[in-house]
């Protein structure tokens, strides 16, 4: 059947470069395997042409494809599956990019490019490392390229392919018919969730993140292959802390997304997909640790290889977690499995590990170690404890979290208990309590062995110093939080006192142990923000509070148990002043996006004490594409000490309100006074205005205008203004509305001092919204505690990359 | 025997009894059945909200009490109770995951964890329903 209407040719070219990129990438592997075997330098150089020659080409293919998959997405070229699924004629152009993120295919393509702008960069830069690390980044490459594929294995399709055409994947009777891309008037839309400017950024730096740890990981294998043990820690430093600090950013970005777009109440909630990222940048970190003992001891080669190696076979395994769709009763924004099957995910989990540890396990002898152990007042020997315990709770957060994978392999049917959270942070603040004092002790010991004397006046000062300020921080901040019994709270406050430690011990590091360099105390710094942003943590969950204290309903207590959840949610009537904590809370009103199903409601807060005042707009999706159902976002207010922050959770149903009661008709004259069901209301004031200067009145034209004023029993009034405009003899009544006594007015008819009113009462009037507020004191400190920790790596990736351009020119000048 | 030895050993020992004393706190899934044969103890279940039967909750009144009844795919179903805003899209839910406990004669839930049709993933199904329905305004 000929079709109207397609445009076929970008697909064409698009499968063209996804077959491309695959025969690429397998030459290029093939080609710098072959130059690293090389027994000549002749022969190397020819192979490394050919491969260099061949990456080239995948960086071409590869941007190619994105080229042309966003060239789909913007004209809306609804044929292709990938268009029509994940983006709509209505989805703002920022947000096109987003729509690469939502499908499994365009997140395989981003980390594909990032290998692809990481690999560029190695060829230019790497030397005499470029043939090994690059034989492991284009295996990698084939890897992702087969996940993008879509080609056919007799009845096994590999991978998923973006350019697959809508009436090839689903069976609908609309595809019977030449024309039906004419009826096909838009696409299914992105995820709301997504439409955020913090999904536009995200999602990249996170890839970006993942993408990075394939080279550490790729060097230390390189180390293995070639059998230059430790040289290759020089090149790969610099490398692992620029990995850390892209994925550290990326998986705090989600936490910022969680927390401002997100309604489950926080930044971080240990959910798996949340786990899953965090996992391996804990082993890097620690990686990293171990690297830098290597560099300044000669011990830990064997740990680093281990560490590293971990890290991105982590990265993988988290891949496998959350696209697989096994993980799929745990988690909120688990992925699911479609497109990809879940037996390729594995397979290329297994890929990487066993062959990596493999080889490990085979040069384990022969990596370099030195026999003499450390000693117990050096630096190597804490850093490496360190090290261990970072390890090891990422050991633990992956074993919880893979609960579903465990309960897979040995049938089980394991789950988290009653609080997950709580279930993870007993855990979680001994790791804190010890990596606290163990960041601010350590960079005072010095290598190798540390005198004691020497020791204790380096630090007594910064120790003193930290007790003074977190005994003022325990002792007056008020932390008190309860909810877990004694023991916790002590263990909470005793990792305060650690983590305070952390940053002062490291901020004072900078003038006592580098003269204040700041360009030499990357480290330092790093240290700083680490500890301000356990600082943060601790204080924003241990202090979160809830505002929204049901207060208005009628709270009914069902059974013994119901204490343990008192109402956290708040009813506010439209209109009516209601008190949430410190605060009095109207709904003023709400208005709707003009292109989207998306409500905006308009909240103002009066602060009861300081009389302070200010205004949120949390918005919310509601019945979007005809799901009925809310979708909310949250709003916060920012103070430099603490954040106010709301979001809608639930709002009535439309279906249940319709109106069903009439109007009943009322004669009063001024003065006069009528019941209702819940008080009475007075007549105050009828007048006449004529002339008015509006468009579209006459000059002959009327507009009669009653003031009511209604004393409802709960001694409250309210002032009611409904009006009647005559226009040369037809009358246009506007009616008034009561909203929280659910009264409408309507003025039908004047004659004299005489007025005739229709008096409603109806429960649909009632315009109300459920919501949640939350206060989070010293949220700003984790935020601004990232934003450090990141800036002290920086310095130091600079400073490293610095020290080896030094190194090799002194090499040249000896040679 | 090494110091290093000595603190490896001792931290694996602790990695080991954190890991034991993490799974006693786990719980299990269970049936509706299982659920009432574990009265106090939480467990999640899995189970579909009975659409025949009324879903309670009014927000104007406490909006912090839902009660529904739950069905499970051996065809049991107990009332359910929840202390807190009835989750938007319940009952277009395909799925429900309830954790919480037995409490006589309901389950009284403390969380719920809901698999929607087309709420955080693509459903295909749900797509051609609505691309058929496009259709059948045109025509």
């Amino acid at each position: 059947m000929d079709y109207t209407g397609e445009h076929l040719f970008p697909g064409l070219l698009g499968h063209f470069f996804v077959t491309l990129s695959l025969v690429a990438s397998l030459v290029a592997t093939f080609a710098y395997f072959k130059t690293v075997q090389s027994k000549t330098e002749t022969n190397a150089t020819t192979w490394k042409n050919l491969a260099r020659g061949a990456f080239l080409t995948e960086v071409v293919s590869i941007f190619s494809i994105f080229g042309i998959l966003f060239f789909i997405i913007y004209n809306h070229f609804f044929e292709y599956k990938y268009a029509w699924q994940h983006s709509s004629r209505t989805l703002e152009v920022k947000y096109l990019l987003s729509c690469f993120w939502e499908g499994q295919e365009g997140s395989f393509l981003l980390w594909s490019i990032w290998h692809c702008v990481l690999g560029t960069f190695l060829i230019s830069r790497a030397k005499k490392w470029e043939a090994p690390v690059m034989t492991v980044v284009s295996f990698a490459q084939i890897c992702l390229a087969t996940m993008i594929a879509g080609i056919y294995f007799f009845n096994w399709r590999m991978g998923s392919n973006p350019f697959v055409l809508l009436r090839n994947e689903m069976d609908a009777p609309i595809f019977s018919q030449p024309n039906y891309l004419s009826l096909i008037k838009d696409g299914n839309d992105l995820n709301p969730l997504l439409q955020n400017y913090w999904m536009v950024i995200h999602p990249p730096v996170l890839f970006l993140g993942f993408a990075s740890t394939i080279i550490p990981f790729a060097y230390a294998i390189a180390g293995l292959w070639t059998k230059n043990f430790g040289e290759w820690t020089k090149p790969a430093l610099p490398w692992a802390l620029f990995s850390a600090a892209v994925l550290g950013t990326g998986v705090m970005m989600g936490g910022a997304w969680a927390y401002e777009s997100l309604s489950f109440g926080g930044y971080w909630a240990w959910d798996p997909v949340e786990n899953a990222s965090m996992v391996p940048w804990l082993v890097l970190v620690a990686g990293i640790h171990t690297l830098l003992i290597y560099k300044h001891t000669g011990h830990s080669l064997r740990a680093t290889h281990f560490l590293l190696i971990t890290a991105f076979c982590l990265v993988l395994y988290s891949t496998y977690l959350t696209r697989s769709g096994d993980l799929q009763d745990t988690s909120v924004h688990a992925f699911t499995g479609e497109g990809i099957a879940v037996i390729h995910l594995r397979a290329l989990f297994f890929v990487f590990t066993v062959p990596a540890f493999a080889f490990y396990a085979i040069r384990y002898k022969q990596i370099p170690h030195i026999a003499k152990e450390e000693q117990t007042s050096s630096r190597e020997f804490w850093m490496f404890i360190g090290s261990l315990i970072f390890f090891l709770a990422a050991l633990f957060i992956i074993v919880a979290t893979s609960l579903p994978v465990i309960n897979k392999i040995f049938g089980t049917n394991f789950t988290m208990g009653e609080d997950v959270a709580f279930a993870y942070n007993r855990v979680i603040i001994f790791v804190a309590i010890i990596i606290g004092i163990l960041t601010a002790v350590t960079q005072y010991l010095k290598y190798k062995e540390t005198e004691s004397k020497f020791f204790g006046r380096k630090i007594i000062w910064p120790t003193i110093a930290s007790l003074a300020i977190s005994s003022l921080v325990v002792g007056f901040g008020n932390i008190n939080y309860q909810q877990h019994g004694a023991g916790f709270l002590g263990a909470i406050w005793l990792a305060l006192v650690c983590s305070v430690y952390a940053v002062v011990a490291n901020t004072a590091y900078i003038w006592l142990g580098m003269k204040g360099k700041l360009k030499l105390s990357g480290g330092s710094i790093a240290h700083v923000g680490f500890g301000l942003m356990l600082v943060g943590i601790l204080i924003s969950s241990s202090k979160k509070e809830v505002l929204s204290w049901n207060t208005s309903g009628i709270f009914v207590p069902l059974g013994e148990s119901s204490k343990e959840r008192p109402g956290e949610n708040l009813t506010l009537v439209k209109g009516v002043p209601t008190t949430m904590g410190d605060y009095n809370v109207t709904y003023v009103s709400d208005s709707m996006n003009p292109k989207k199903p998306l409500w905006y409601y308009k909240l103002h807060f009066r602060n009861k004490k300081s009389s302070e005042q200010f205004t949120l707009t949390p918005n919310a999706f509601v019945n979007y594409k005809g799901n009925q159902g809310l979708m909310a976002n949250p709003d916060a207010r920012h103070y430099w000490d603490h954040d106010i922050f709301t979001y809608i959770t639930s709002l009535p149903d439309p279906e249940k309100n319709k109106d069903t009661s009439s109007f009943k008709p009322e004669r009063l004259k001024k003065g006069d006074t009528a019941f209702y069901s819940n008080g009475f209301y007075v007549l105050e004031d009828l007048i006449t205005k004529d002339n008015i200067p509006t468009g579209g009145l006459a000059p002959s034209d009327k507009v009669y205008m009653a003031t009511i004023k209604v004393y409802s029993k709960n001694k409250t009034s309210y002032i009611s203004k409904p009006f009647l405009i005559d226009k040369t003899g037809n009358l246009f009544p506007v009616q008034d509305t009561v909203p929280s006594e659910n009264l409408i007015f309507q003025l039908n008819k004047v004659d004299g001092n005489n007025a005739d009113f229709g008096v409603k009462e109806s429960n649909s009037v009632l315009q109300y919204l459920t919501l949640k507020a939350y206060k989070f004191p010293f949220i700003n400190l984790l935020w601004v505690g990232v934003a450090i920790m990141v800036t002290g790596i920086i310095i130091s990736i600079v400073r490293r990359v610095q020290l080896n351009k030094s190194s090799r020119q002194l090499e040249n000048l000896t040679l | 025997m090494k110091k290093i030895h000595i603190v490896l050993l001792v931290l694996i020992a602790a990695t080991i009894a954190v890991l034991i004393s993490f799974m006693k706190a786990t719980s299990t899934y269970e049936t509706i059945a299982g659920a009432k044969r574990k009265p106090g103890k939480t467990v999640s279940l899995i189970a579909k909200l009975d659409k025949s039967a009324l879903v309670e909750y009014d927000a104007k009144n406490n909006p912090n009490l839902l009660k529904f009844t739950a069905v499970d795919s051996l065809g049991q179903s107990v009332p359910v109770i929840y202390h807190n805003h009835k989750p938007e899209n319940l009952e277009h839910s395909e799925r429900l995951v309830l954790k919480g406990k037995m409490n006589d004669d309901h389950f009284e839930c403390t969380e719920i964890l809901m698999k929607c049709p087309s709420k955080y993933k693509d459903d295909m199904n749900q797509a051609k329903k609505n691309l058929e329905a496009t259709k059948q305004r045109d025509q």
